[in-house]
């Protein structure tokens, strides 16, 4: 179902979006999406109907825009972003609290949706001429590299599990193997797919999806092995950034001039450096309350013989409060001599530093894709906040950093 | 130094060539490339002078050219292919005379080379507006992941060499997170960069150089994993590969007739299993010529003593000749019983099956990539082949499958990474160790039982 749709050389101007000549985004952050973009939307019967446009929030529920009538609209959207924002949290609780196994599932769907949103962008980019195997083959890539990542984890963490089902022995005895055979398939099936008029298209959505793969899956994968390490790896390190976001966006509000970084014309210094500050004091003090109990701290491990997953055990070095002989100047100057610390508050600091400083080039990188591609928001899933890539993208690098963290200063390798 | 140099919107006709809206290549191989391209090419003064027609050989020596001067220009190039051909192998079989070091710095050399010549490919696709950061930002990449994936292989494989040196220790043990620090400041760079009205252009080059590393550089490390486990597994694969490259030619020059693929119409169905056939007895043949020599079979080791690469071992059980009994059906045909081989010969046909059924995938996937951005080689280096990466494009699935499958089949876990980690343990894990290793060893009759 190759509907060719050639544009000849008609119209310069609506060359403009996407010809590799024509220079990248402008600097205007408002711009809704040209003409040519949304005259994309409404021809193309197979892509689903994400107008570029997210000004008006399309997916707020009745019962909101309802109690909200009477306000003007931009006192509606902080209505909606902050109704939308403390829902999110209290989400965010309520499966901490539900523990790991609905943890495990909710990053899997988190990871779906990022990769679809992503992809989605791709083929309105693309002018995608609706060739069937490519949606087939980027959700089959999707499934493969997902087989290869959890395979390995539940072959690592549900050792005495596998040993016991004679299927599951075999198939994580060849599981490289297994994998890789997939991915040849799929591979084969691309260069097959490769249709005469098509192939620079063809390889560009190729190398689209291994780069979403490659950013989404993998990033995903080290969110779930942190968590295994400790449901306070998993729990702390987002909330910083989570923290990080609302304490610039507030110190930014009350106090913001200089601006920061012309990609994002709304973040200033003054967020930028109270936001620091105000992240290290509040992962101080989560770290101080969580490492208080053994369900956050204790490596999640799978008990093969009541089959369910067991937070227990004997806290590590780090979770175990010391005393701190506090440096001289402080000493005077406070009149204590000791402090009485977890480790991993000190651990929690530095933790804090990377979300504030080096966090937010995640935040940056997202912002430039956004103004290169002249879409405003990734997608229109959360109302007020836009696409769950929008929320997450500065929670890439973070969970990079905590699991080479751990693995270089806290883990040894397993035996 | 940002040249700019914007097309606006005069020639329709050039944005052929570019623009994503035009459907990609057309089915025309010998397209020496359009005059849009070398337009380019003569206009920007940074890029490398890589003409993207290549049917004149700009390299050839001077020498070979003489020796050429009278025939017709078809059956010099084809001297001149066969010659290179010929130069190409023995230099193959000179490296693998010198030595693993040797080997190691090739694969290397010939890494960079192949990560050069995409990259080059990508900026002239895209028009590089001469930011001189992308070409920096690309080679720091390059380095980044090098060191990240030589620098584990190094730990794991001069374990005693690095145990010596204190600097090197303290490299080995931060490793990951010195590499990824070393990544993210070129990350961050790359955002600090970004130019107002150039973002789309740098993204797309991001984009190139990732996925271009993760298709050079994690082969050539899967190359030189693969070449530590015993040159063998180095040689036999490479030479499979070339040998189905000669055999489907020869094939299909002399019987070819029924076309393979749309994307490559010089090959042949006749081609291909002819090549399928010749390649696995060749590999067979050169299996068993192999298996004989201990410098070929035993995995590559550093003595830390002698500050140098041995070669010597008790061959693993695959190299040892062992005697199979051939099926019913064989006996009565050959009235054989039993045939003596080494267990390796088997490998080698799954090994050549590969090679000759999936690997040319890897050399449509190259032929559409050049189709699709209307090159007809990748570069020029090498004389009547065009660039490093047209040789290489089908030995990059080899060397990933036979990395994963020496993991899979051959190779059971190693018996010096294991006690490696656990000398990295802390004493009352080792402890718990030894106990338990202690219980099961004597279980098994392995030692004797508690008097």
């Amino acid at each position: 179902m190759t509907e060719l749709r050639r544009r000849g050389g008609g119209d310069p101007d609506s060359t403009d979006n996407i010809s590799d000549k024509e220079a990248g985004g402008d600097d205007r952050p408002d711009l809704p999406g040209d003409a040519e973009g949304e005259g994309d939307v409404d021809s193309k019967a197979d892509t689903p109907d994400v107008p570029l446009s997210t000004a008006d929030t399309d997916n707020t529920p009745e019962c909101l825009n309802k109690a909200l009538e009477g306000l003007p609209p931009r006192w509606k959207n902080y209505w909606i972003r902050g109704v939308l924002s403390i829902a999110m949290i209290s989400g965010f609780f309520l499966i901490i609290y539900m523990g790991p196994i609905t943890l495990i599932f909710v990053v899997m769907c988190v990871q779906i949706k990022c990769f679809q949103e992503i992809i989605t962008i791709g083929y309105r980019v693309y002018h995608s001429y609706e060739l069937p195997w490519f949606r087939t083959l980027s959700w089959y890539f999707l499934v493969c590299v997902n087989y290869f990542f959890y395979g390995e984890t539940v072959a690592d963490y549900f050792g005495a599990l596998v040993q016991r089902e004679e299927p599951l022995q075999f198939l994580a005895r060849y599981h490289r193997f297994i994998s890789f055979t997939l991915y040849l398939a799929g591979f084969c099936m691309f260069v097959l797919s490769l249709v005469k008029k098509h192939y620079r298209l063809q390889f560009y959505m190729f190398a689209w999806t291994h780069v979403t793969l490659l950013i989404v899956v993998t990033q995903s994968h080290l969110v779930i092995q942190n968590l295994f390490e400790g449901m306070i790896w998993f729990i702390v390190p987002i909330s910083i950034v989570i923290c990080n976001d609302i304490m610039a966006y507030l110190f930014g509000f009350f106090f913001g001039r200089t601006p920061l970084i012309k990609l994002s014309p709304k973040k200033t210094w003054e967020g930028f450096i109270g936001g620091y500050f105000g992240t290290v004091v509040f992962g101080f003090l989560l770290a101080l309350l969580l490492s208080q109990f053994q369900y956050f701290v204790c490596p999640v491990e799978f008990n093969s013989e009541t089959n369910s997953f067991a937070v227990e055990c004997e806290p590590s070095d780090i979770f175990v409060v010391q005393e701190y002989t506090l440096p001289a100047v402080v000493q005077n100057t406070l009149r204590w001599k000791t402090v009485n610390l977890y480790p991993f508050q000190i651990h929690s600091i530095f933790l804090s530093s990377f979300a504030s400083l080096i966090g937010p080039f995640g935040g940056f990188f997202a912002s430039g894709f956004k103004r290169a591609f002249k879409i405003k928001d990734f997608a229109n899933t959360i109302p007020g906040h836009g696409g769950i890539m929008d929320r997450f993208d500065c929670q890439y690098l973070m969970a990079t950093f905590v699991h080479v963290y751990i693995t270089s200063f806290i883990r040894y390798k397993d035996e």
